[in-house]
């Protein structure tokens, strides 16, 4: 396993420039990732239009692994419905741990993130985003039967 | 990078010799040499370690103080010798006052549950500084939960270092405990022990010194420093891991109640009563650890078989040349800058995560710890998620000090 393969340059460059970085004013949900081990802190801010995520960004610190990851969520999943967003959550599950694993067909540039599965003690830094865009999403769910709401959740991974 | 002209060989220290005393140095990550320098987390083994324990585990294994057989006498013998030689190692008045515990985090947790809990009334205070490995604040934080007592830190300043006047100002006649480290885990910085215990004495107050990263580095003398408890790890002495020391001047110990209860503890059991165990059995419930036991006197028997000056002045030289390689990268910041450290550089790189460079260094056989150390007030302090940290120990070299910075280079090189 080479090194270039753990830090592709999509991860670089999703890294040096992360997209969708920063606040987002109103959001119907927010969620806050913590990885104790390491530190890194990750907060996301969603806006749905009905069940889709109309706008997704997020801000914190990380190595590049975590940032490159969250940069690349934000992409994927803008404009997926809830339903969509956390079956590509799964996905990406399987790519980050699952030997063998192709993590379904349509990965795009999330497919770059392969590389982290040899590197088990990095794990944790890919899939921290996901981990709160889940729970972003429980929330927003949680909060939608009552008048929209901004929905909190915050999730660790230890 | 190359410094080889301005490297001096330490005298009566053969640094290749004694690198032949521990196997897993000769090892190979990912292709490249080890360049291990994650001691502060925890040190390799020598071969007198690695024997002594496998000798116990084939020939002598029984369990202690409880056979009349011939292997339950030698395994006593065994484990009761590596205590002897533990309180001379740290100049301890007698054997009594060796309690062997897990590590230094148990021993902590000992002196919190049984002296701290059974003393600290609303109001008191326990005093610590703002440096403390997370084990010696959580044992206190919620022993202070427990009795009323309330929890007080002494600042550090912007070197990392600790202010002598600064903790001794914040004795007052509240403080019943003071407990510090000896050396910072994460930043290396050699606290004023001796002056801050006797302050405290003066005072009445009782004192616990964290010795887990100075008793590899420094000579510890426990009657030189007068502290009522010192509690040190055997992984980070060359030892095993699980197995540790709370020494404790023996009239506290004698006064303090038991903190577990069970086998080995006790004298004499009825359902109404139990009269306890004398010194040290009283603190040790259970069967203990007796290989690591064993191998902890294996340690001592390596350290004190060195020339202890020698190998500090290779490891003063060792910092001070870590410190000015790294001082030259653009971009690395050295996170405590205390004039009195032991051999440990924490730092940061500008644009490389400490997670990341702790990767490709990996990938260079290079063996750094990153993260907060298990000290996360100090990372606030410093305002850094994380630092990278690489720590020393007596085997390491410029070479590997070399190593580091050229992974260093790398990681700069494919992250900015």
């Amino acid at each position: 396993m080479e090194l270039d393969d753990l830090y592709r340059d999509v991860i670089l460059d999703h890294n040096r420039s992360p997209r969708n970085f920063g606040g987002l004013e109103p959001a119907d949900a927010r969620a806050e990732g913590f990885n104790p081990l390491c530190g890194d802190r990750l907060t996301l801010r969603l806006r749905m239009a009905h069940d889709k995520i109309e706008e997704i960004r997020f801000e914190g610190q990380g190595c590049a692994i975590s940032t490159a990851s969250a940069s690349l969520m934000t992409e994927a999943v803008k404009g997926k419905t809830r339903a969509q967003a956390l079956r590509l959550f799964e996905d990406i599950h399987a790519l980050l741990t699952d030997d063998g694993a192709t993590g379904g067909d349509d990965l795009g540039k999330l497919a770059a993130l392969s590389g982290v599965r040899e590197y088990p003690a990095r794990v944790k830094c890919a899939s921290l985003c996901w981990h709160t865009l889940a729970a972003a999403l429980g929330g927003h769910a949680a909060t939608t039967g009552a008048a929209p709401a901004a929905a909190v959740a915050s999730v660790s991974t230890e | 990078m190359k410094n080889i002209a301005v490297i001096q060989d330490t005298p009566n220290f053969d640094v290749a010799a004694v690198r032949r005393h521990f196997p897993a140095l000769s090892r190979t990550v990912r292709g490249k040499p080890l360049s291990y320098l994650d001691n502060a987390a925890s040190a390799q083994r020598p071969l007198r370690v690695i024997n002594a324990v496998d000798d116990y585990e084939r020939h002598h294994h029984a369990n202690i103080h409880r056979g009349v057989h011939t292997l339950s006498q030698e395994a006593t013998a065994l484990y009761e010798s590596a205590r002897d030689r533990l309180a001379r190692f740290i100049n301890a008045r007698s054997r009594a006052e060796i309690i062997f515990v897990r590590g230094t985090t148990e021993a902590i947790n000992l002196v919190a549950q049984s002296f701290a809990r059974s003393s600290l009334k609303v109001g008191d205070e326990v005093l610590i500084t703002h440096l403390e490995h997370h084990s010696n604040i959580v044992p206190w934080q919620m022993v202070c939960e427990q009795t009323g007592a309330k929890l007080i830190v002494a600042p550090i300043d912007s070197r990392g270092d600790v202010p002598a006047d600064a903790v001794i100002s914040l004795m007052s006649q509240r403080t019943k405990i003071f407990a510090c480290a000896h050396v910072s885990n994460a930043l290396g910085t050699v606290l004023p022990v001796k002056r801050l215990v006797e302050a405290a004495k003066s005072r009445g107050i009782t004192t616990l010194l964290d010795g887990a990263q100075a008793v590899s580095h420094l000579p510890v003398d426990v009657q030189d420093l007068g502290c009522d408890f010192y509690a040190f790890s055997g992984h980070k002495m060359y030892g095993p891991t699980g197995v540790g020391v709370l020494y404790g001047r023996e009239q506290l110990l004698e006064r303090m109640p038991p903190w577990q209860g069970g086998g080995e503890m006790i004298l004499q059991v009825s359902f109404e009563k139990t009269t306890f165990n004398g010194l040290p059995n009283k603190f040790e419930a259970g069967t203990p650890n007796i290989s690591g036991g064993i191998g902890l006197g294996a340690a001592v028997d390596f350290i004190t078989s060195l020339d202890r000056d020698a190998a500090h002045a290779h490891e003063s030289a060792l910092l001070d040349y870590a410190t000015r390689t790294l001082s030259s990268i653009p971009g690395l910041v050295i996170v405590g800058t205390a004039p009195h450290k032991t051999s440990l550089v924490s730092f940061t790189v500008e644009h490389v995560h400490p997670h990341d460079l702790g990767t490709i260094l990996d990938e260079e056989g290079v063996a750094v710890r990153t993260g907060h150390h298990c000290a996360m007030p100090v990372m606030d302090y410093f305002k850094v998620p994380a630092t990278a940290r690489a720590s020393f120990a007596l085997y390491n070299t410029f070479e590997e000090i070399d190593r580091l910075a050229a992974g260093i280079h790398r990681a700069r090189k494919m992250l900015s």
